[in-house]
């Protein structure tokens, strides 16, 4: 078996942490309280997802190079933007609630993909994490899918704001399938992007938005990248800021 | 004679696990919930692992969990007590004991049931029935997949009006 990169298990951990971190964001300003309490729970997956990664990630570190001392925390806390790996569209402000809901709606159709072929894989532990998120990812998939259907089913407004975050978003969905280097053999990027642009279509159908959908998949566009090399957008600096202060400043802070 | 010191001292952990309840619902145990995977007695009852599996991954009730079993079997007389956390195989709601479903009835909390559509890997499945645990009616509708807790939904009795706690398959 061909040894798992480290990287790898950082990139998963960073994009559930980092998306984590925005769905946070919401909790006490949701649009209604049952939508206020949803979100933070899918926030309080995505970083309990984020911590076995990021347990596994540093055990790995540290078996492989014994000089280092790495644990959950100081990967979290202590990196900075170069070395994180996560996908650009995680690191995007939170928007309205119609760029929320999407980028939950394409980043779990993609984390589903991969996970589903990462339990396959025969790295045990990986398998072990991938098992249990997938079992909270389908609540996530369907959360978000009802609400695309119901902002492009809905009212002018909501119609109107689904597309306006269709049209942000779009163009950093082409990193989901640009794979890297350190992806492990068993992810084959054309099958994932095949699989989740046919879930993201049937969605967008039932939103009544298949000939919108249509018009953005047609246009041929310039897609970001750049997160699996450490090169970010400024805001990823602005939420590390906030999110790493404490443990910079009072370095190895409990509460 | 050995072996049976054994099974007393081993049935004699269970026993202090099955009185370490769940902080968030506090009428189901941890054993009730089906968390507690193995236990293993080292050296003379001095030492003892406990081997549980997390419910949602990012729960805050496991450390607490963990934490509280410590205590418990510290104050038990152990000298060293080792928690040990897996993740495979992962937990699911047909876990939880018959008891366990029934004191979550009486809560308020309507049990999860056996057939897990949701759970599966279509992502639209069917609503599944979900009965009251108050009239005991079928005739509910679900308000919100996410509720007070990681576990739990929210639901609406349409014939007693109302609100409840439902704990979602997983």
């Amino acid at each position: 078996m061909a040894t798992l990169d480290t990287k790898f298990i950082l990139h998963l951990a960073d994009n559930a942490l980092l998306l984590g971190h925005r769905n946070s964001e919401w909790t006490g300003h949701g649009p209604i309280l049952e939508q206020d309490i949803a979100i933070s729970n899918i926030a309080l997956d995505l970083v309990g997802q984020a911590r076995y990664f990021y347990q596994y990630a540093a055990s790995e570190i540290n078996l492989r190079h014994p000089a280092r001392l790495e644990t959950e925390d100081t990967l979290a806390y202590l990196r900075d933007a170069r070395d994180f790996y996560n996908f650009l569209m995680v690191e995007l402000p939170k928007g309205d609630w119609a760029v929320t809901t999407l980028r939950q709606f394409f980043f779990s159709c993609w984390q589903k993909l991969v996970l589903v072929k990462i339990c396959a894989d025969s790295d045990p532990q990986l398998s072990a994490i991938a098992q249990k998120s997938l079992k909270e990812i389908n609540y996530h998939l369907q959360w978000s899918a009802e609400w695309i259907i119901r902002l492009g089913d809905g009212t002018d407004e909501s119609r109107e704001r689904l597309l306006a975050a269709l049209d942000l978003l779009w163009t950093y969905t082409g990193e989901f399938f640009k794979g890297s280097a350190f992806y492990p053999p068993v992810l084959i990027m054309e099958e994932i992007s095949e699989a989740w642009h046919s879930l993201v279509d049937s969605v967008f159908t039932e939103a009544c938005l298949q000939q919108e959908f249509n018009n953005v998949l047609s246009k041929t566009r310039w897609m970001h990248s750049g997160g699996c090399d450490g090169l970010h957008t400024e805001h990823l600096g602005y939420l590390l800021a906030e999110m790493q202060f404490l443990q910079r400043a009072y370095p190895g802070c409990t509460w | 004679m050995v072996n049976k010191i054994e099974h007393s001292a081993l049935s004699k952990a269970w026993n202090i696990c099955a009185n370490v309840m769940d902080p968030e619902i506090p009428v189901l145990s941890i054993t009730d919930l089906g968390i507690v995977r193995s236990i293993e007695i080292l050296k003379n009852d001095e030492s003892i692992a406990i081997t549980i599996t997390p419910t949602y991954s990012g729960c805050p009730a496991m450390d607490v969990i963990a934490m509280n079993l410590r205590m418990a079997f510290l104050s038990h007389g152990y000298k060293e007590v080792n928690v040990i956390t897996v993740l495979s195989p992962a937990w699911t709601t047909d876990w939880i004991s018959t008891e366990g479903r029934d004191k979550l009835k009486a809560y308020g909390i309507a049990a999860p049931n056996p057939v897990q559509p949701v759970c599966d890997n279509e992502y639209f499945s069917m609503q599944q029935a979900v009965q009251c645990p108050r009239c005991n009616s079928y005739h509910t509708s679900l308000i919100s997949q996410f509720g007070s807790t990681a576990c739990k939904a929210l639901y609406r009795c349409e014939s007693c009006r109302e609100p409840f706690d439902y704990f979602k398959c997983h």
